[in-house]
């Protein structure tokens, strides 16, 4: 009785030449894992320096080979908004009152590029990425990140030709405009959780991301950005409130164009959707992330 | 050659034996679609139909294995054996399906030579990329960077844009950068037959600077000649079974007699 109470109650060491060591924490241990959602954010701030890296060669080799070099991000939108205000401003002119016409397209299509870029990025980057992901450890949502953040200096830098075509139609710089990092830090939450789920779907279906192409031009006409809301009917509202890009494009332009910031109720929805999005985002990207080394 | 004898003595005494890589009764399954199944629609019609057939094959088979502390580590078999399989599990590449890995210590692979290069970068650029892709900060990198460059020979090519190389120059920059740190643990899937004869000799003379600084070392090779004159415990894989773990020449023998 007395030795089996003294067998329950202490642990006899098993004679194994391991446990010496059993102390000597590993630096990876395949039985210990946190939550993978949890221990991706981890990795990320170890690799910190690698996704400094992935951005600064983005940016680099996008210019490169090109004669006018980082102006062309600027130029890009500045480009597509002159052809869409030629094209549309007869058509649309009446409603905008006194907000110029390509201040409201350069600032709708500033948010859009960002988005699609984006999302666009992030799934030919994990494609390409996946030949490395066979080969070396890197945390899988790196590409996707790097993807954003190649975006975000993007969209820093197009804020400029916005200021100059603001400047020659005369529009009126309000004091509003310095709350803009709030809207553009929610557009990056909304595209980075967007841009893991549409990434890892590529993965397991190469159909994917020719779909999304399609998906992206009819997703950009049912967000109100070469058009005013105005034209929009009381009934077809209701499905444009539905689009989170309505909401993103939205905050965005109010402090530009009309001097004054969202409502509580717009960035209330507004924040809703980006924090949601990231988080399932996230944490469906993370719960796969075992099986990308088997399928890119 | 005093320092190998010294490692051969400190693998064999029992008492000063410290893993660095060990692995419990580990199993890795694959699941192939007998099919590539590349659409939507197929996807969803065979789902319906529950035509979803998956052949799953082991490719690692309840493996025990322990890699300890100074050791060149040779990991043999034909092809299909599962030795990448086995290189992928303890980077961390790959989650095992069943068992469990520990590491103690970080590892440096040596990767496809130049894998994550990009071309249009120059090859300083690429230096820090891959250094990065390595887990090494932009100051790690800097503070080898004039080794890097001497030890590949790229004095006057390293601002040009790295696809303007040779292949010699490509192999040379990227182990220059992949042992640029020495590593506690090195990784080194069949590589060394690349490059002229002169940078292999220098690949090996840094490997055997990497052992006799307490390096421990992983390597998979099909050139036996390589495995005997570099390891001192060699495991050998068939199908996915370790079929023999024992001292080079030993196993060795075993291999190429056919017989574990």
């Amino acid at each position: 009785m007395a030795y089996s109470i003294l067998t329950t109650m202490v642990k006899f060491p098993t004679v194994d030449k391991r446990n010496l060591f059993e102390n000597n924490k590993p630096l990876y241990d395949s039985s210990k894992r946190i939550s993978p959602a949890i221990g991706e954010l981890k990795e990320i701030g170890r690799y910190r320096h690698l996704l400094a890296q992935l951005i600064r060669r983005d940016i680099l080799t996008r210019y490169k080979r090109s004669f006018l070099g980082v102006a062309w991000t600027m130029l890009n939108p500045l480009g597509t908004m002159l052809v869409m205000t030629i094209v549309f401003a007869k058509l649309f002119r009446a409603d905008m009152g006194e907000i110029p016409f390509s201040v409201y397209i350069l600032s709708g299509l500033i948010v859009w590029n960002f988005f699609s870029q984006g999302t666009n990025a992030a799934m030919s980057g994990l494609v390409w990425g996946g030949n490395l992901l066979q080969r070396i450890y890197v945390p899988r949502t790196i590409f996707a990140l790097s993807a954003i953040g190649t975006a975000t200096v993007n969209i820093l830098l197009s804020i400029i030709p916005l200021f100059i075509v603001m400047l020659i139609t005369r529009a009126k710089f309000y004091l509003s405009l310095l709350f803009l990092p709030v809207p553009i830090f929610l557009l990056i939450c909304f595209t980075l959780g967007f841009g893991l789920v549409i990434s890892s779907l590529a993965v397991f279906f190469p159909d994917v991301s020719e779909m999304y192409q399609i998906l992206l031009v009819a997703w950009m006409y049912l967000t109100p950005i070469i058009y005013p809301e105005t034209i929009i009917s009381e009934s077809m509202m209701v499905f444009y409130k539905l689009n989170p890009m309505y909401w993103m494009v939205k905050i965005f332009r109010i402090p530009i164009l009309n001097g004054v910031l969202p409502s509580w109720a717009d960035m209330g929805i507004s924040a809703a959707i980006a924090f949601g999005t990231l988080i399932i985002g996230w944490f469906f990207f993370t719960s796969k992330s075992d099986e990308y080394a088997y399928r890119v | 050659m005093p320092t190998v004898s010294k490692i051969v003595n400190n693998t064999l005494n029992e008492t000063n034996r410290e893993p660095m890589i060990q692995l419990d009764s580990i199993s890795v399954r694959y699941n192939l679609p007998t099919e590539r199944i590349g659409s939507f629609k197929e996807y969803a019609i065979r789902l319906i139909q529950r035509k979803l057939k998956f052949k799953s094959f082991w490719a690692l088979n309840d493996i025990n294995l322990t890699v300890y502390k100074g050791e060149v580590f040779g990991i043999i078999g034909a092809n299909g054996a599962g030795k990448s399989t086995m290189l992928k599990i303890i980077s961390k590449v790959m989650h095992p399906t069943k068992g469990r890995v520990r590491v103690w210590g970080h590892i440096a692979p040596l990767l496809e030579l130049g894998a994550g290069f990009h071309p249009e970068l120059t090859g300083r650029e690429n230096i820090f990329l891959n250094g990065a892709l390595l887990g090494y900060s932009r100051e790690q990198m800097e503070a080898v960077f004039d080794d890097i460059v001497s030890f590949s020979e790229l004095n006057n090519f390293i601002e040009a844009p790295i696809r303007t190389y040779s292949s010699g120059m490509y192999a040379r920059l990227g182990f220059a950068v992949a042992t640029a740190h020495q590593p506690e643990i090195l990784i080194v899937d069949e590589i060394l037959s690349v490059g002229d004869e002169a940078f292999q000799k220098k690949c090996n003379d840094r490997m055997t600077e990497f052992r006799e600084n307490g390096a421990t070392v992983l390597m998979v090779s099909h050139s036996m000649d390589v495995i005997l004159s570099m390891c001192n415990r060699v495991a050998w894989l068939d199908r996915g079974k370790l079929m023999a773990i024992g001292p080079a020449d030993q196993v060795v023998a075993q291999y190429r007699e056919g017989k574990p």
